[in-house]
Parts: C-alpha cells; sequence; structure tokens
C-alpha cells in the first residue's frame, strides 16, 4: 500500500485538488494500484499547488502542479515509486524552499493528516501539553514568557506576559480567544494551519486555558474560510473524541472545551475588542481601551485573544523549551516568522523563516523577484495597513523594531510585491478606501476621514489644487493617525503617508495635470 | 431667574472610596480612583472638548475630541476611557492636541448642515459649542462630497440622505444632522434599558436607526425621551422647541404623575413651557424620565379644561357658569344646609393624591375643623392602604423602607404584584440597570410583564400564580424558608418579638402550607416556589417591591404582613440593597395618606383616639376634635345610598371611574345633595355633581409631593393659575365661607403648620427643601435631613412583629356562569383614570382599553383578534375589543381601566380587604363573549355623560 498526499489546503483545492484525489482514486483502482490516499495539509509552495507527494522508501517525493490530464501520464510514470516525470520535484523536504526554513509553527504543516491524532503525536504533538501539565501553570506561562514569543497578529505584544496578565486577574472565570479572522491582503497562515495542523491549535488552546485557569475556548474564523471551518470543526471531534477536549482533559483533571464561532464578513472584527462584541453577538465595534481584554474581556471575564499563530507556536515552546525557540530570530523579535509572500511574485506562498533577513533577500531570494519579471517597485508589508517599501529600503532587516523605525510594520508577516507598473497614487487611495468600507463607523477619524481621504486622493489625481490638498491629506493622515481609536483608522495613513514619501512622483503625474 | 444648567462631568462619577491624587495643567486634583480624567479635569474646573461624552453613560471614545497627553505615555489617549493615576501628569493643550481636535471637527463639520441660524438647537447644540472651542475656522474638504446632508448631490439622487422622521408625536430624528456619537443609542440601553435603538451600516453609512430601520413609532421605542436628552445636535429634538425655540429661564418641579416622583425642569419661554426636561439632581429620578412626565404635560393647556366655578341645582340641569363667589357660597350654604338637615356626620371630604401635601392637609382640616367629623379618605383606600395598615403593624410605619438608590445594592430582586417598566417606568429603568449588572429576579404575578424577560434582562423563576393566591404563595415561601433552616436568626431573635416569631414559624411549617400542598391553589409548579424561595434567602441583599396586585386583594393587608414576614425571616431590612418597598401609585399618593387624610388618623399616621396627638391639633385649630374614625369611602356610598350620607367634596380625584362597581357608586352619588367637584376637566364624577370648581395644574401652583420612598419635593409655580386660583386658595375660600377664618398667603405657610403639628415632618420647611433638595420623612431632630433607609437599629415600633397569615380564598371564585378570572392594570402611556394622559398625544400609544385573553379561551368562545368583545361579572357588564395574547394564563384575562368609555370598574365587584376596604380589583369572576358593540350600560351612560355635561350659555353672551 503506498501512501499518495494530495492536499485538502483551500489553495490547493482551488487549484483542483479535490477532482485531482478523485481521478487518482479512480485511476489507481482501474490499475489495480493499492494506494492510500491521505488529504494533508499545503506545504506552502503555493505555485505548485496541487502538489502531490508519494511516500517512498527514500522520503515522500514530490509532483506539481499536478492536473487532472496529468494523472495517467503520473500512473504511467511510475511516480509511486517516486518515477521521473516533468512535474516531479524529487524529496520535497529538499527542496530549496523547504530547505531554507526553520519550520517550528509549520513543522507539521502539509507533512502529517490533519485529523489524525496519532500521526500528530507521532510528530512530537502533545508533548508540550503534557510538559504544561507536568510543570503547572505558572512555569507555562514563564516558558511561553521567556521564549520571546509576541503577538503573531500584527502588534507584536509578548504573549507570555499577556497570559500572566489574564492568569493575574482576579474573576470567576476566564476565557481563550483565538483571533482567526485573518483579513489582511496576502496572507494565509493562520488559514493554512487551521487546515493542515489544526491540532496544534488546539493544543495550544488547551495550555492557554490551562496556563491562565480557563475552561473555554473560542476560534473567531472568518466567513471568508468555509475549508478552515470545516476542518476545524471535524478537528475539534477527533480531539474530543481522543480526550483532549472534554471534562478531565488526558486525565488531567482539568477541564476544557473548544467552540468555532464564524464572523460576518468584517475586516474590523479582526481588531481584538470587536472581535470581542461580536463574539458576545454584537455589532462588531471596536471598545475603548482600557480596559484591555486581558482583564475585561470576552462578557466582561479576563480573556487571552491571541492570533492562531501565537497560539499553535505555544505546543512547541513547551515541548521543545522557550530556549530553543529564543534562540531564533534577532534583536526583540525571537523565534520564526511564517512569511507570506504574494502578488507580483515568482514564488509565491508561506516560509516560515526565523526573524533577521532582509526584505530584500525575502522578495528576491526566496520570491525570485516579480512573476512578470519586471522590476520590483514597491513592497507593502503588513496587510491593506501597511506602508509602502520601495526598492532603496530593501536592506531593511524583518523584525518588529526595525520595521517600525521605517514607519513601517510587518503585521502578520504578509507581504505583497508590485512591479514598475504601479500607480502608487491609486494605491494610496486603495488604502483609504479599504478604510473607508471597512471602517466600524465609531470613532470620528476613521469614520469620516476615511471617505474623505479617497475623495482628495481623488482630487490630487484629478489636479486639482494639488500642493493644498496634498497638504490636507496630510493632516488628515495625522488626524487619523493621532485620534482613531483602533489601528484600523490609526494605519490606514501608513499605505497613504509611505506612497506620498517614497514615490511623490505619482502624484503629480503631468498626464493627469494635463487632464485638468 | 436662569435657564438651570446642570455641569455634564463627561462620565459618572467613581463609587471607589480610594482616592488618586494626579496633576491636570500643572493644577493638583484627588479624586476616587476610576475616574477618567475628563471627570477629573472638570471638577477640576477644565472643561476638555468632548461630543460623545455625558456623564449619564459610560465613557464610549469615538468622538475623539477628548484626546490628551500624559507625560510618559505615547500617543494621545481618549481622557473619557482613561482613567486617573497616582501622581499623573496630563496636559489638555498642546499644539499637537489642538490640530487633533480641530482635524477631527472639521470632518464632523464636512457632514453636517450649515443651517445653524435656522436650526432649532441653535444655543443649544454641543456641535457648535465645540467647533467654537476647538477653533475650526474652515473645511478644506467642501461640500460636495460624499454627505447625508443634501437630498440631492450636483442633480443626483443622494441614498446616503434619510428624511426626517416625524412619526413620533414629541420629538423628530433628522438624520441629516446626526454625529453618530451614540449617545442616544447607548442612553436607550443603559438608561433606559428597551433596547430600542442602534446603529445601523458601518463606516461613513453609519446612522441612527429605531429597530431595524424602522419609523420611531413603528419601534420598541418607549419614548421616554432619554435619547432627545441625550442628544448633543438637533438630530433628535422636541417638536415644542422646533415650535416655540429655546427656553430662556426653567424652574425644578417634581411630576405630577406616578409614585416615583421624578423632579424636572420645567424650561419655560415667559409662562409657556417649552419643555420638561428630567433634572440630573434629582435623588429620585437621577436625571431620567418616561414618556408621561417628559412629553405629556400638554393637558395643562387642553381646551377641555374648565376655567370657571360652575353650579347646577339638581344633576339633571345644565351647568351654569357663575363668579367665584357665587359659586362658593352655593357650596357653602348647601354643606351647611345638609348638615343642618341631616346632622354634622352626613358630609365629608376626598383629598387627592394628585393634589399636593399642603391641598391635602387643608382638606382633611376642612372636615375636622370645618365639618367637625372624621368623614376625610383618600384614593389610598382603593391602592395602598393595606401598605398603610400592614406595615404599620410589622414595622410600625406605613411606608416603604427604601430609598431608590437602594436597588443598586440588591442581589435578589422580589417583584410581587407590581409591573414597574409599565406604571413605575423610571425606577423600573434602573431596576433593570441592577439586573444588567447581574441580580437575580424572582417575578410573582398571574401575567408575563416585560420584567420577565425583556432584553437583557430575564427572570430567574416567574411564578403566575391564580389570581387571589396572594397569601398562600407568601405562606408556601415561608414554609420553605423555615422548614429548610434558611431563617437568619440572629435578625430574628435580636430585632423581632421571638414569641410571635415561634407562633409564625410554627404555622407557616405545617405542611398544609407547603409549595406541595398549595401547587393546585397557586397554579404554581412546587420545585419553582422552593428554588425562588432559596434564592431570595441565600441570595445576598433581597429586596421586595410589590404594588397594587398585592393590596387590592381581600386578602391585601394579609400579603403585605406575610411580605413583612418573609423581609424580617431572612434578616433584609434595615440597610441598602435589601427592604420591603411598596411602588405607590400616584404622584402623591404616600403623602395624602401622611397629611392625615384617613379618618381614622391626624398627619402623621396617629390615631385620632390618642388624645395627645388630637389635643395638639384641638389646641392649634381651636375645636374639639371627635375621637372617633369618620366613615371610609365605601362607607360613605353606602350611607348615601342609606340616606344618611348627603353631601361630599371631592378634590382631585375621580372616583366614579377609578372606584370598585361603577353602578353602585353612581346610586350613591346620585343620592346626595351637594357634589363639589374640584378638578381640571369635567371628569365622570361630575356628571353627579352640583358645584364644579375648576382646579390648578401642577404647574400652576407651589407646594410639595411626597413620593414611594417618602421622599418630599417641591412643586414650584411656573405659571399663573388659568382658573385664577391654586387648589389650596380654592379649599380656603370654602373655608372661610364656613367660617374658619384660614389667612395662609403660600403653601409654605401650610407646610410650617404640618411641621408644627406633626413630628415625623418637624423639621420640613421650604427653606429645608430648597437647601437640599429634597427630604425624606422622618425629618426632625434625630435625622434632621431625613432618612433614606428606615429601621437600620430597631424597628419604629420596638420589636419586629410577626403575623399569622392564614389563607382565606377570595368569595369571588369561577363557575359555571364566570369561569375566568379578571384583573386589571395599567399602560405604560396613560395614567390611572386618564383624565391628562388621554388629552395629550400619548393616547397615539393607547387608543383604548383592550382585554388579553390567552389564545385557548380565545378559540372556545371563538373570538378573534381585534374583535370586540363582552365581559360579564356579578356586578355589571362592559365591551371592549379582545387581544389575544400568551401574556396572560389560559383562565385569566386583564385589561386597564384608562378609558371611561370602556368603564372596566363596571366589571369589578365590591369585595374589599378585610383590614382596610381596599376594593379587589384584582379579582373578578367574569365570561367573555363576541358582541356587536356597547353594552346597554355603555350606551345610557354615555347619553348621561353627554347631558351632564352641558354647560348653558349665559345671557351676556
Amino acid at each position: 500500500m503506498v501512501k499518495v498526499y494530495i492536499p485538502l489546503d483551500m489553495a490547493a483545492v482551488a487549484m483542483g485538488a479535490d477532482k485531482l484525489a478523485a481521478a487518482v482514486a479512480k485511476e489507481a483502482a482501474a490499475r489495480g494500484e493499492n494506494i492510500e490516499i491521505v488529504r494533508n495539509g499545503s506545504r506552502g509552495m503555493l505555485w505548485l499547488e496541487p502538489l502531490i507527494e508519494v511516500e517512498t522508501p527514500a522520503g515522500r517525493v514530490g509532483y506539481g502542479p499536478a492536473k487532472v490530464a496529468d494523472v495517467a501520464s503520473l500512473f504511467d510514470a511510475g511516480f509511486l515509486t517516486g518515477g521521473a516525470h516533468r512535474l516531479a520535484i524529487g524529496k520535497v523536504d529538499d527542496h530549496p524552499w523547504m530547505k531554507r526554513q526553520t519550520r517550528v509553527t509549520f513543522a507539521r504543516c502539509g507533512v502529517i493528516d490533519p485529523f489524525s491524532i496519532e500521526e500528530y503525536q507521532a510528530h512530537g504533538g502533545g508533548a508540550g501539553l503534557r510538559r504544561a501539565f507536568e510543570i503547572g501553570p505558572a512555569a507555562t506561562i514563564e516558558e511561553v514568557t521567556k521564549s520571546g514569543l509576541r503577538g503573531r497578529g500584527g502588534a507584536g505584544f509578548p504573549t507570555g506576559i499577556k497570559w500572566k496578565t489574564v492568569a493575574d486577574a482576579p474573576a470567576d472565570r476566564r476565557y481563550v480567544v483565538v483571533n482567526a479572522d485573518e483579513g489582511d491582503s496576502g496572507t494565509f497562515a493562520d488559514r493554512m494551519i487551521m487546515e493542515g495542523d489544526p491540532l496544534s491549535l488546539i493544543e495550544g488552546m488547551i495550555i492557554c486555558g490551562y496556563a491562565i485557569n480557563g475552561s473555554k475556548g473560542f476560534v473567531y474564523l472568518r466567513s471568508e474560510y468555509p475549508q478552515a471551518a470545516v476542518i476545524f470543526e471535524r478537528a475539534i471531534e477527533v480531539a474530543r473524541k481522543a480526550g483532549w477536549l472534554g471534562p478531565n482533559v488526558l486525565g488531567s483533571g482539568f477541564a476544557f472545551d473548544i467552540e468555532l464561532r464564524i464572523g460576518a464578513g468584517a475586516y474590523v472584527c479582526g481588531e481584538e475588542t470587536s472581535l470581542l462584541e461580536s463574539l458576545e453577538g454584537k455589532r462588531g465595534i471596536v471598545r475603548a481601551k482600557p480596559p484591555l481584554p486581558a482583564h475585561v474581556g470576552f462578557f466582561g471575564k479576563p480573556t487571552v485573544v491571541n492570533n492562531v499563530l501565537s497560539m499553535a507556536t505555544a505546543p512547541m515552546i513547551l515541548e521543545k523549551g522557550s530556549q530553543h525557540y529564543a534562540d531564533l530570530g534577532v534583536g526583540r523579535s525571537r523565534g520564526t516568522m511564517p512569511l507570506q509572500i504574494a502578488g507580483n511574485v515568482k514564488y509565491g506562498g508561506l516560509c516560515e523563516v526565523p526573524f533577521g533577513l532582509t526584505l530584500g533577500e525575502i522578495v528576491n531570494d526566496i520570491g525570485g523577484g516579480t512573476k512578470t519579471g519586471r522590476p520590483v517597485r514597491a513592497v507593502q508589508c503588513g496587510g491593506p495597513l501597511g506602508a509602502y517599501l520601495p526598492v532603496s529600503l530593501f536592506d531593511t532587516i524583518f523584525d518588529y523594531e526595525a520595521f517600525a523605525a521605517k514607519d513601517s510594520l510587518i503585521g502578520h508577516g504578509g507581504l505583497v510585491v508590485f512591479d514598475d507598473t504601479v500607480d502608487m497614487s491609486w494605491m494610496a487611495r486603495f488604502g483609504m478606501e479599504f478604510c473607508a468600507i471597512e471602517s466600524c463607523g465609531k470613532c470620528t477619524p476613521c469614520r469620516i476621514g476615511s471617505t474623505r481621504g479617497v475623495e482628495t486622493i481623488d482630487k490630487i489625481r484629478g489636479g486639482v489644487d494639488v500642493d493644498a490638498n496634498i497638504e490636507l491629506l496630510k493632516d488628515l493622515c495625522h488626524t487619523m493617525k493621532f485620534g482613531s481609536l483602533c489601528a484600523l483608522g490609526g494605519f490606514a495613513p501608513y499605505p497613504v503617508e509611505s506612497a506620498l514619501r517614497h514615490f511623490p512622483e505619482d502624484f503629480r503625474k503631468p498626464a493627469l495635470e494635463a487632464a485638468e | 431667574m436662569t435657564l438651570i444648567k446642570e455641569t455634564d462631568f463627561g462620565t459618572p462619577e467613581s463609587k471607589s472610596e480610594k482616592l488618586v491624587t494626579l496633576t491636570i495643567d500643572g493644577k493638583s486634583v484627588t479624586v476616587p480612583e476610576g475616574t477618567s480624567i475628563m471627570r477629573a479635569a472638570m471638577e477640576a474646573g477644565t472643561e476638555i472638548p468632548k461630543l460623545c461624552a455625558t456623564d449619564s453613560i459610560k465613557a464610549f471614545g469615538s468622538c475623539r475630541l477628548c484626546v490628551i497627553e500624559v507625560e510618559g505615555r505615547n500617543g494621545t489617549p481618549a481622557s473619557c476611557t482613561t482613567p486617573v493615576a497616582p501622581g499623573i501628569s496630563v496636559k489638555t493643550q498642546s499644539p499637537r492636541l489642538a490640530a487633533i481636535r480641530r482635524g477631527v471637527m472639521e470632518l464632523y463639520i464636512s457632514d453636517h448642515p450649515l443651517d445653524c441660524l435656522t436650526c432649532a438647537a441653535n444655543g443649544d447644540c454641543e456641535l457648535q459649542d465645540m467647533a467654537g472651542a476647538v477653533g475650526l475656522r474652515d473645511v478644506r474638504y467642501g461640500y460636495e462630497g460624499s454627505n447625508h446632508v443634501f437630498a440631492r448631490n450636483q442633480g443626483e439622487a443622494n441614498f446616503a440622505w434619510k428624511p426626517k422622521d416625524e412619526s413620533n408625536p414629541y420629538f423628530s430624528y433628522d438624520p441629516s444632522k446626526c454625529i453618530v456619537c451614540n449617545r442616544c443609542v447607548r442612553a436607550c440601553e443603559e438608561v433606559q434599558g428597551t433596547f430600542a435603538l442602534t446603529i445601523s451600516g458601518r463606516g461613513f453609512d453609519s446612522r441612527v436607526s429605531a429597530g431595524m430601520d424602522e419609523a420611531f413609532m413603528e419601534s420598541e421605542c418607549v419614548s421616554c425621551g432619554a435619547c432627545v436628552q441625550a442628544c448633543p445636535t438637533a438630530t433628535l429634538i422636541e417638536k415644542s422647541v422646533i415650535a416655540i425655540g429655546q427656553p430662556e429661564h426653567s424652574e425644578v418641579t417634581t411630576c405630577a404623575y406616578c409614585g416615583v416622583g421624578c423632579t424636572f425642569k420645567a424650561e419655560m419661554r415667559g409662562e409657556e413651557v417649552v419643555r420638561m426636561v428630567p433634572w440630573k439632581d434629582g435623588k429620585a429620578n437621577h436625571g431620567h424620565s418616561c414618556i408621561k412626565g417628559r412629553f405629556a404635560y400638554g393637558y395643562a393647556q387642553h381646551g377641555d379644561r374648565i376655567l370657571n366655578p360652575m353650579i347646577r341645582e339638581t344633576i339633571a340641569e345644565p351647568w351654569r357658569e357663575v363668579s367665584w363667589e357665587e359659586a362658593i357660597a352655593f357650596a357653602a350654604d348647601r354643606l351647611k344646609a345638609t348638615q343642618e338637615k341631616y346632622g354634622k356626620n352626613s358630609v365629608g371630604v376626598i383629598t387627592s393624591s394628585r393634589c399636593t401635601n399642603e391641598e391635602s392637609y387643608l382638606v382633611q382640616k376642612l372636615a375636622r375643623q370645618g365639618f367637625k367629623n372624621n368623614n376625610t379618605d383618600t384614593c389610598a383606600r382603593v391602592c395602598h392602604s393595606p401598605t398603610g395598615y400592614g406595615l404599620a403593624q410589622a414595622f410600625g410605619t406605613s411606608a416603604g423602607t427604601q430609598d431608590f438608590d437602594s436597588v443598586d445594592d440588591a442581589d435578589v430582586i422580589l417583584v410581587m404584584g407590581a409591573n414597574p417598566t409599565d406604571a413605575h417606568p423610571v425606577f423600573g429603568s434602573r431596576m433593570k440597570k441592577r439586573l444588567r449588572e447581574g441580580a437575580k429576579l424572582i417575578v410573582i404575578d398571574p401575567r408575563r410583564i416585560d420584567l420577565v424577560r425583556s432584553p437583557h434582562v430575564q427572570a430567574d423563576y416567574h411564578l403566575p400564580l391564580k389570581p387571589g393566591t396572594n397569601v398562600a404563595m407568601v405562606t408556601a415561601l415561608a414554609h420553605v424558608i423555615v422548614t429548610e433552616n434558611l431563617v437568619n436568626l440572629d435578625f430574628v431573635k435580636s430585632r423581632c418579638d421571638w414569641d410571635e416569631y415561634q407562633d409564625w414559624a410554627e404555622f407557616v411549617s405545617l405542611s398544609t402550607n407547603s409549595p406541595e400542598a398549595l401547587e393546585t391553589t397557586l397554579g404554581v409548579p412546587a420545585a419553582d416556589v422552593r428554588a425562588a424561595a432559596r434564592l431570595y434567602a441565600t441570595g445576598g441583599n433581597g429586596a421586595i417591591y410589590y404594588g397594587l396586585g398585592v393590596t387590592e386583594h381581600s386578602q391585601g393587608s394579609t400579603t403585605v404582613m406575610g411580605i413583612a414576614n418573609l423581609a424580617m425571616a431572612t434578616g433584609n431590612l434595615g440597610r441598602r440593597g435589601v427592604g420591603v418597598n411598596p411602588l405607590r401609585g400616584q404622584n402623591n399618593v404616600q403623602g395624602s395618606c401622611d397629611m392625615g387624610s384617613f379618618p381614622h388618623e391626624l398627619p402623621g399616621y396617629r390615631h385620632i383616639s390618642n388624645d395627645a396627638a388630637r389635643e395638639a391639633f384641638e389646641k392649634d385649630w381651636g375645636v374639639t376634635l371627635d375621637p372617633e374614625p369618620g366613615l371610609r369611602i365605601p362607607n360613605m356610598f353606602d350611607s348615601a345610598i342609606e340616606g344618611t350620607f348627603k353631601g361630599l367634596y371631592v378634590q382631585g380625584e375621580d372616583i366614579l371611574q377609578s372606584d370598585p362597581d361603577t353602578r353602585h357608586v353612581a346610586r350613591a352619588l346620585s343620592n346626595m345633595d351637594i357634589v363639589i367637584v374640584q378638578d381640571l376637566f369635567l371628569v365622570e364624577t361630575a356628571n353627579y355633581a352640583h358645584v364644579f370648581l375648576p382646579g390648578a395644574t401642577f404647574l400652576e401652583k407651589d407646594g410639595t409631593f411626597t413620593n414611594a420612598e417618602r421622599r418630599i419635593q417641591r412643586v414650584a409655580k411656573v405659571m399663573r393659575p388659568k382658573n385664577g386660583y391654586a387648589d389650596w386658595e380654592v379649599t380656603q375660600l370654602l373655608a372661610n365661607k364656613l367660617g374658619l377664618n384660614w389667612n395662609y398667603t403660600h403653601a409654605s405657610e401650610i407646610m410650617d403648620e404640618i411641621a408644627r403639628l406633626t413630628p415625623s415632618f418637624a423639621g420640613v420647611s421650604f427653606k429645608r427643601l430648597e437647601e437640599d433638595g429634597s427630604v425624606q420623612w422622618p425629618c426632625n431632630e434625630e435625622s434632621p435631613h431625613g432618612m433614606p433607609i428606615m429601621h437600620i437599629d430597631g424597628f419604629a415600633r420596638g420589636k419586629g412583629k410577626f403575623v399569622v397569615t392564614e389563607y382565606v380564598p377570595t368569595d369571588e371564585k369561577v363557575g359555571p356562569r364566570f369561569p375566568l378570572l379578571l384583573t386589571t392594570g395599567r399602560i405604560l402611556s396613560q395614567y390611572n383614570v386618564g383624565a391628562q394622559t388621554r388629552r395629550t398625544e400619548n393616547s397615539r400609544w393607547h387608543e383604548e382599553d383592550v382585554l388579553e385573553i390567552h389564545p385557548h379561551d380565545a378559540e372556545d368562545r371563538g373570538v378573534r383578534d381585534g374583535d370586540f368583545v363582552k365581559v360579564a361579572s356579578r356586578a355589571g357588564e362592559t365591551t371592549l375589543r379582545a387581544k389575544i395574547t400568551d401574556r396572560v394564563a389560559p383562565g385569566v384575562v386583564y385589561t386597564t381601566f384608562h378609558h371611561p368609555t370602556t368603564q372596566a370598574n363596571v366589571v369589578t365587584t365590591d369585595n374589599s380587604d378585610w383590614a382596610t376596604n381596599c376594593p379587589e380589583y384584582k379579582v373578578t369572576a367574569v365570561q367573555i363573549s363576541p358582541s356587536n358593540g356597547p353594552t346597554e350600560w355603555q350606551e345610557k351612560y354615555r347619553e348621561l355623560s353627554e347631558a351632564s355635561r352641558r354647560i348653558a350659555i349665559t345671557a351676556a353672551e
């Protein structure tokens, strides 16, 4: 019996993985081949999806991107024994994309059957939780703190300190909430882990719940991830059946359970306080802080709100020890970051590396430059509210502090690449337009400012009182940056200001002025 | 006189006792921990610009005008959401802050009409004030962009624009002026607790919406006015302000509707009321209001008001308008003649629970000093007389034990036979606020009142008992408390009579009093009764609130004592958060009782047989008082039918409509020689009157009202009486015509006399009220500023008295002829007999009384929703429309008594409380049948009331 892996990850499914799996099964039956198809997560090499992997005595070898039409030739080429084929990429672990990574959070993603708790444990799963039970809640929090893990949602707040704040807050109950409202453009890491290794997220939540003495966890997932919802719901059932969830987690006496909740399509619900409002069944509008969710969170109780990646990294930190994680990275950015490279790029996908690469290395060496082959002009880092960085800043080290020093942010680790045909005043407009569409409407700078921002950029692009309107746009950016209630309005000026700063020529195009 | 403007501190007061000292703009400020920087600054005299903050609701942090800088901290946090911290140094103004604020204002004004000069809020607009405060000089965005202001943009329809919503008769909503501060939404949620408003859309599309984008009138809005009050612009504004303009002066006065006793600023332009705005410093309402007090004052100017005195020889004749002299002389002569012919006890008075303390005092004084008898009674007879009796027995005082604020500390709230969200709405909102904070709720009521389940409030136990089984219920609860050893024995031993307790405990422990034994009687599962009893006894501070559903029964007084027993047994008395709290019906029903209106009591609840008390009055008034109690209202009626009671002076009460068994009352009145009615309108009782003395509204006279928490508050004269005299002046005219030589020149002089003669009022004076705002009696040397919570160290009577409460079923029983039980109540928008509210736009909410009937009972009788049905009882019958609802249990029907055309009280019987004769309004056996229209009685009554309201055209005209 040969194990054939065909991803169930949405990126692969979108490229035809389901049909491919059906075709492989049918072909195998027709040929009398004894195979077992495992639907695994994605390895993150999205240009290779659907990537078929075959377990051979030499290791797992890959073929991709595979289409239904390739199935017969794959069988003909003896792919079940690693035979040569035009789509063959050799041993997947030896692929240059995989080789240069340090997979911590994503170590199991794409490797195992997401629903097999046995495989999960065979790859180290569960060890972290058992260790947490051994060392106790306080030491667990201490381990997470010492690892240097920071919130991977974008704000970069030290995870261990957040857990400790919640654990220390007096309350009759505490909650664990996972933010899986992954709305940033060019990001998909949360989805990949929930589809490819959901049990690691579940284990992370149990560890967190144990550490803070909370008995209930919620995962707030965006509605645009239907595949992740189905997979994660099934994974919760698997965990429950295996005794990982319920009134007595793995016989420890600790009670914990998890519920999956689906959002209603608002970007702002990725902001933790509006996420909590939405989770409570209310309109998703931002709460003023203080009080912090760590003190007054879900239904007024102390609540840990962590990104999927932060939470899914916790098991590994407990398993291998805080030092192992802290040894990776640079400066105050410890550990690894699952980069998500997207946009106009040759090799798009997920690449988990320790902090410390330069932006240029990420875009050119890992991403391979633009897909169109034209020169790179700008990279937007950290989602739609991140700054546009020009090639002249490609020596910037990829970590929280270095990016902040350049008026930018690494956010959730998404990078969107543009070539030299991009119109940066249009991209600036997109920043404001995105904010206008997604604003919750609570605070004035964001609610009215984003709409006025679009209008003002339109005037600039139309050549109307350009100097005065650029001045007004800068004032508006100042008002929004310092006046907004949350990061949506507060960061919307970053793409605008960075475009104005690095690409001023795009706001004074002769063609546009001539049209006046 | 100027316009009273309360200071808005921006965020609510912190209740912390820990103090924090910080520096704001170089000034050291010390405030309680948890105070916002905004409030701390305001207390130090610095007003930080703000739009979305107001101190009646929690900080929200949306307008971003109140940004500040804190030394050593990053960013520019909002001062409304940032709490003070020890030692921090705050800057409220800097070039950076000024730029942010101006930038924000520029955005606001870029989507706001520039019609300030013609705007109704001109002069009272916070947006305008803030534009000035931040120095906004220019809006560089122009006005061509997206907006909610113009119906058309450059010729194209603007779909963001919405028309004004004028559906509510009292206020309008203009979405084009909305700045989305959410203050209205938050006020609706946090202050009123109705959750009728929300923001629809998001981002730039955000706009206030009633319900699901409905018109206000079609939404769940209860028109309390909290949103209008909270609105900083003209978006939500009183139509009266639109019509008249901004007020120029105001005076604080007290609402003349229910027993909550909300205080309002009557905001005036000359003698015209521009609007009534709840007063923030009012201790009963803390700046909140309901539809009645806030908006329904228009009756004062209604064309139906009778402004000239009228007389007639017989009630068959039309009325004749005469001078005050002639009317008073006619009345005095007839009274004298009646007493001469039928004896001194043949006449009497009824004091009003709607008039002031001073007025009630004078009317009972007229009876005692002038008529030389004790034939005085008041409408409390038909509502809370059992409270007076029952609580006096148990504790020694005839009043509730707490102030309203006490509810903030209650952990378990037990509501019995009361419907606060309809009948005491402002307190109902207060209670709901506490429930939303987590207090537990037990509702004992045959009907599923709103409190049982409404937004964010749900009763832990609703015990829908059968009407008339209250005593069995309180005894069953007591049974559980005693037999499950939940009694607070320390409290009982130290504070109550131990022997009486033991007798009581033995009685309630009888197995016949167990919830299981009484399950069929009560119609409530025994397990629920047990659970509710445990919750009340063990859930922390337990507070009981009750209403007329307790008192208006044949065993009303017994239930009151049973409630007192429960509170004593569990030690829930004598501190904040607990107590026995009657929710009194009318604005001054507490006061009229306090003022000696009952035939057996002198002011301050001293029995007429008490020699010392009587002597004090005899000395002051120069007369000899009869030591025997006089006639109660039902006795007056019975004696009138017998022919021994022939004359009655009724001030401000419509006994014909409000008292039970209307036909009996009508027979009694038509048998009298002289009926004097003093009222605003030709009320139903006036159909049987010979003299009509026009009354004055609460806006037209000085005096005091006493609310359900014993709080004495000022009523202020804001306009001259349209009828010429305040009601106390009219009583004085009559008294003097009867030869009494009264010389009061101001209501305060009457209060001085009350204080002089009544120990519990000894410290009360208009001066004291001016200084303290209000006082809760007892107010005397021992407690010069009044007493919010009573019985703290011991009961007024000494030891608390347990009374054995044997359940005796009412005589009013269902049977084959009358198989359903009718119970009566009220609705939010109408008040009592409706004489006032029916003459306002409030009728838009409740045009007629309807009969609530359960779907099963309706189907049995072939009754469909909206059908006319006949309600027949042993006493009489009437017709009204049916409303099919499962709010009432099968076997129970319910109606209100606000409309004279339905006359619900034609149906109610003359059964009454054994101790006080309080009528059994809440239990009448009836039958319901489909009907084609009004009953014969209704037709005849309509003819009679048309005939008796004729006013003759005088020759001069």
